[in-house]
């Protein structure tokens, strides 16, 4: 029979590699939900049907299917070596809530409404300051919310990681109760609350944005 | 007379199928003031929208200080208007918006400052002050710090105003500016339009439905009636002593107080 504190400290050799996971998917994640969101409102058809084909390619499928790809799918059909197994989850991780929050920037984006373009067309404000100072602050306020919530889902996410071999909190869990397997309840209690203790700041993140976000929209 | 600020060469507008304007011509002179009458859907935000580049016209030609606003010459052909050639025109005009429209992220201040400082290049500072003197003058000189959704309806209106009057326009669009508004809050954005009228220098095109104040303000009152200038002139002759059946019709509507 393990000890509480042994067990604790097994997991917490897989705490790095969630951790990093969690936070490299977060920005990546960020940067592509931008990049796609502002893509599928640009008057270009080229850029608005290929990013509209990623996203759809990207949330038809499931995330564990486009982590086996990526992982050994690619390598072995096309010799397609993305990197390190960290980035291989990343990138399919991000990827996947890339074109989900994707869908939220360009909602959020075209929330906004037309008077606000209307009135800073004729203060004479070029498109891009258009979209600078008026459209995405209040695009921004409006996804903010919403954001929170994908960012403690992604956090849900990487537990799926340890099934293309990367050490994680779940990878540890199993190999401790593999065994100790009369300590099963024991070890997956501990790994229920230090998800949980990890989503404590994104839960709170959310709060905030949800309260801040009810100020400074324009209610039409 | 002076050439005109802006001239309307017989204006079409469609939307699909539906000809909204059929044939506009109009001329405005420096700082005239012209009130601009007609029923609902008769056209007149389209005509006032097409002068602020927010609706492209079908067919016809909108001169602004004597440049064809919605075409430009290219190598010796007039061809559609770019981007850069409607900034280049566009600074001459201001519109005011039937509901507002600021920008409910950024206190009224900022509402202010933002075009100058962006679009003008202008400092910072100046634009401040400037900012804020527009902002005295419309009797919210207390008020700078606060952001839209803390205002009233005629507040805004007022903040409206002076944001598009930062930019020095030379001529101002107002789009039935009072209608969205409590009827105890329509003075206060009318005394304002009013106080701006015998400044003088800018010209003023006002879609309303106030015919005292047209009375009281225009140098000239324009009706339209499915999308056809079916009348115009002095203010006295079109509102107090119409001629075409039409106008005698849409004006019975209204008790003009003379
Ligand atoms: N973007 C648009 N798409 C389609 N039809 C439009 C559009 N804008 C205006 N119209 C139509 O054009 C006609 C003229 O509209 P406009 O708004 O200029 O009238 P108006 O004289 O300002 O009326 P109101 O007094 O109700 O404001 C109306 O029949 C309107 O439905
Ligand atoms: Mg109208």
């Amino acid at each position: 029979m393990g000890s509480l504190p042994d067990i604790f400290s097994t997991l917490m050799q897989g705490l790095k590699v969630t951790l990093l996971v969690l936070v490299l998917s977060i920005i990546c994640s960020t940067i592509i939900a931008l990049v796609a969101g502002l893509s599928r409102v640009s008057t270009n058809r080229l850029v608005t049907g290929v990013t509209g084909f990623y996203v759809e390619i990207f949330r038809g499928t499931s995330l564990i299917v486009q982590l086996f790809w990526f992982s050994y799918a690619l390598p072995g059909l096309f010799n397609i070596h993305l990197g390190s197994d960290i980035w291989v989850a990343v990138l399919a991780i991000s990827l996947n809530y890339g074109a989900y929050m994707s869908e939220i920037v360009r909602g959020s984006i075209q929330a906004v409404p037309a008077g606000q373009t209307e009135a800073s067309i004729a203060l004479n404000l070029s498109k891009f300051q258009r979209m600078r100072h008026i459209i995405i602050p209040q695009a921004v306020r409006m996804m903010l919310p919403e954001y929170g919530n994908y960012l403690i889902q992604i956090l849900k996410a990487t537990s799926l990681v340890s099934l293309i071999g990367l050490t994680d909190l779940l990878y540890y869990g199993n190999i401790y109760r593999s065994t100790h397997l009369s300590d099963s309840p024991t070890v997956y209690l501990l790994l229920l609350v230090m998800y949980f203790v990890i989503a404590l700041p994104l839960i709170a993140f959310t709060k905030k944005m949800e309260s801040m976000s009810k100020k400074g929209v324009a209610l039409g | 007379m002076d050439e005109p600020i802006v001239k309307y060469k017989d204006v079409h507008k469609s939307f699909g199928d539906i000809e909204v304007l059929k044939g506009i011509d109009l001329d405005i002179q420096p700082a005239e003031k012209v009130a601009l009458i007609g029923p609902s859907g008769s056209g007149k935000t389209t005509i006032i929208r097409m002068l602020m580049t927010l609706e492209e016209p079908t067919m016809g030609v909108i001169d602004v200080g004597g440049r064809n606003l919605w075409q430009m010459e290219k190598k010796g052909e007039w061809v559609r208007a770019d981007d850069s050639h409607l900034h280049s025109i566009r600074g001459d005009i201001g519109m005011v918006f039937q509901h507002f429209n600021l920008f409910p992220h950024m206190t009224i201040l900022e509402n202010c400052m933002l075009a100058p400082v962006l679009v003008k290049n202008e400092s910072k500072k100046e634009v401040k002050a400037t900012s804020v003197e527009m902002l005295e003058k419309v009797g919210l000189g207390d008020k700078i710090d606060l952001y839209p959704a803390q205002l009233s309806g005629g507040q805004k209106q007022r903040v409206a105003m002076a944001r598009a009057l930062m930019m020095r326009p030379k001529v101002m669009l107002f789009d039935e500016v009072t209608s969205a508004l409590d009827p105890e809050l329509v003075g206060e954005v009318l005394e304002v339009i009013r106080d701006l009228a015998k400044e003088g220098e800018m010209a003023m095109i006002l879609v309303t439905h106030e015919m005292d104040f047209a009375l009281d303000i225009a140098d000239r009152v324009v009706f339209l009636n499915d999308g056809v200038i079916e009348e115009e002139g002095h203010p006295e002759d079109i509102l107090v002593n119409p001629k075409s059946e039409r106008l005698q019709d849409f004006l019975s509507r209204f008790t003009v107080n003379r």
